[in-house]
């Protein structure tokens, strides 16, 4: 019970690197200048968030115009939403996305459609994918948005986001990502990707909290969510917050430095753990794509059992991890993405998510897979459905020796 | 949100756990879309419930109040274990958070689920005791759905 604590949350949100904390300290300490004085203090300030901002351009292989601070992945997820659905108001309302987005883009989307707008919902596959012919054919005259995510939070499916972009351009509709995931996780280039507008969050790829990326093409037409002051070019108000910018600039630089490295190790460790866990417990099935999938993510479904209750024994045991069911999302819905992808209420409550992260090693690994055979075994004893299930009163929906899809597929044996 | 001591003593090491072979009576309340299932059987002679016993499916809220609820009812008598509600459950186990107050009102509707069969077969049912049954017939899932025909505007209390 006194085994060290083992962080298996890093979708959440990550700790701040201890170099991200010495690049931001001596600013907190020393740079207290308003970036927008005239004098030499806010000067210097001004000059830290312009070297922060061209670090990020340079990183992202954009021009440093096209980098805006913003306070998180909401923010910029809603100011890509609102901002460009008002500015676009006179040429049509009709809006694009999918059934699997972040909150802070179904909100959005939500609220524009109570002031007006029309928003269709996209379906997503089995593994969470997104048809790049199911946007063309929603496209319409008055489309003035297309927004899809690059990487899901839940069970890390990367979507098509490259031909989704090159559908928008040739129909001329702005496409937005939402790239919170997956920058810091795989390559991630606005300009190659072909996208007008993308979101990042600094707090996924261990910068503090309260501070993200705005990425706005040149030439993209947007209104403004924040109004004040002629900060960020007149287009986002708030005095700046330097240490934060010079903060998410190092944390970009460093998570970018060993991206391909670390990638390929978290993908070693999630493609073993999925193994393992798959082969030791019956009736479980993996969430989200085999493949097209995100290095750290592993989404799990154990049929019987709820979710919350795994995550509190696995609480007891030091482990960190979330899930998809009710009575985690604080309401009494399982995840939307969960029921998106086609999963029966039942399954979906019973959803473990372990995402990965750069301080995860091989041991965290073995311990997780010597850990939870048994809490789920001991979760099904106390189950009446499992009861019910041995007793030959009900049937079972994942078939014993585990599946990827509900009609069975089992594809989980990654060969690299 | 965190539970009470009392509630992790109870989700970790539930009291009762299982099944009684050729039952009194039993109950089962709840559905898997909802997310949480309770059973309970009841062994009761000479109207005192001499055993209970319960499974459950979901979070660790329902596990601890149907655990507490069969510890509160074993040794009690019929009319005595109709008295149970889901508040004197909470309180028991040193309060529920708010959201997971309907789990409580699940392990009331269980024990009375299982009761109400007794009462039924042994013709126990009447004009006195009848409204004691009446949790059985609300849905502790329901909830208030929120208009959404316009910008509501949400005010800061």
């Amino acid at each position: 019970m006194n085994k060290e604590r083992i962080y298996f949350d890093h979708a959440a949100t990550t700790a701040v690197r201890p170099e991200v904390l010495s690049a931001m300290l001596p600013i907190l300490e020393n740079i207290y200048g308003n970036p927008s004085s005239f004098y030499d203090e806010g000067a210097e300030a001004y000059q830290y968030i312009q070297t922060a901002r061209e670090q990020i351009a340079e990183l992202l292989e954009v021009s440093p115009d096209e980098i805006f601070f913003t306070s998180g992945g909401t923010e910029s997820d809603n100011w890509a939403l609102k901002g460009t659905a008002i500015a676009k108001r006179k040429q049509g309302k009709h809006l694009i996305t999918t059934k699997i987005e972040h909150h802070a883009v179904l909100h959005s989307m939500q609220a524009l459609e109570r002031i007006g707008y029309e928003v269709s919902y996209l379906d997503v596959d089995g593994y969470g994918l997104v048809d790049p012919k199911e946007i063309e054919a929603a496209i319409r005259p008055d489309t003035i948005l297309v927004s899809v995510m690059t990487a899901n939070n839940e069970i890390g499916t990367t979507e098509p986001i490259e031909e989704i972009a090159a559908i928008c351009k040739e129909k001329q509709v702005i496409f937005h990502s939402d790239g919170v995931q997956a920058l810091g996780a795989i390559p991630v280039k606005p300009r190659e990707l072909n996208v007008d507008l993308m979101s990042f969050s600094g707090h996924k790829f261990y910068a503090p909290k309260g501070v993200g990326i705005m990425y706005i093409r040149k030439g993209v037409k947007i209104v403004n969510l924040i109004d004040g002051g002629a900060q960020e070019k007149r287009q986002r108000a708030g005095t700046e917050n330097t240490a934060f910018a010079v903060g998410i600039a190092k944390a970009l630089e460093l998570a970018l430095m060993d991206l391909p490295e670390e990638a390929r190790r978290q993908t070693a460790l999630r493609d073993r753990l999925i193994r393992e866990l798959m082969t030791k417990i019956p009736y479980c099935k993996l969430n989200g794509h085999y493949e097209k999938r995100l290095p750290n993510n592993i989404n799990l479904s154990f049929e019987f059992i709820e979710g919350e209750s795994i995550l509190l024994l696995l609480n007891e045991l030091g482990y960190m991890c979330s899930s998809g069911s009710a009575c985690t999302s604080g309401s009494l819905d399982p995840s939307h993405v969960l029921m998106a992808i086609g999963l029966p209420h039942e399954i979906a409550h019973g959803s473990l998510r372990i995402t990965l992260g750069r301080e995860n090693t091989d041991s965290d690994i073995d311990r997780m897979i010597s850990d939870l055979p048994g809490v789920i075994e001991k979760l099904r004893r106390i189950s009446p459905l499992y009861a019910d299930f041995k007793q030959g009163k009900i049937n079972n929906i994942i078939p014993e020796q585990g599946a990827n899809l509900l009609k069975g597929e089992l594809r989980y044996e990654v060969q690299r | 949100m965190k539970y009470s001591d009392k509630v992790m003593d109870h989700f970790l090491n539930p009291r009762n756990v299982g099944e009684i072979i050729n039952a009194t009576a039993s109950g089962t309340v709840g559905n898997p879309v909802c997310g949480d299932i309770m059973r309970v059987d009841l062994r009761i002679e000479g109207e005192v419930i001499i055993d209970a016993k319960f499974m459950t499916f979901g979070c660790g809220a329902a596990v601890a109040t149907s655990s507490m609820a069969t510890e509160m009812i074993i040794g009690k008598t019929v009319q005595e274990a109709l008295e149970l509600t889901n508040k004197a459950v909470a309180d028991a186990l040193d309060g529920l958070p708010p959201i997971k107050m309907h789990c409580s009102a699940l392990a009331e509707q269980a024990v009375k689920k299982a009761l109400l069969q007794y009462y039924q077969e042994h013709d126990l049912l009447n004009d006195d005791n009848r409204n004691l049954f009446s949790i059985l017939e609300e849905d502790v899932h329901d909830h208030e759905v929120n208009d959404e025909s316009d910008l509501p505007g949400i005010e800061n209390k």
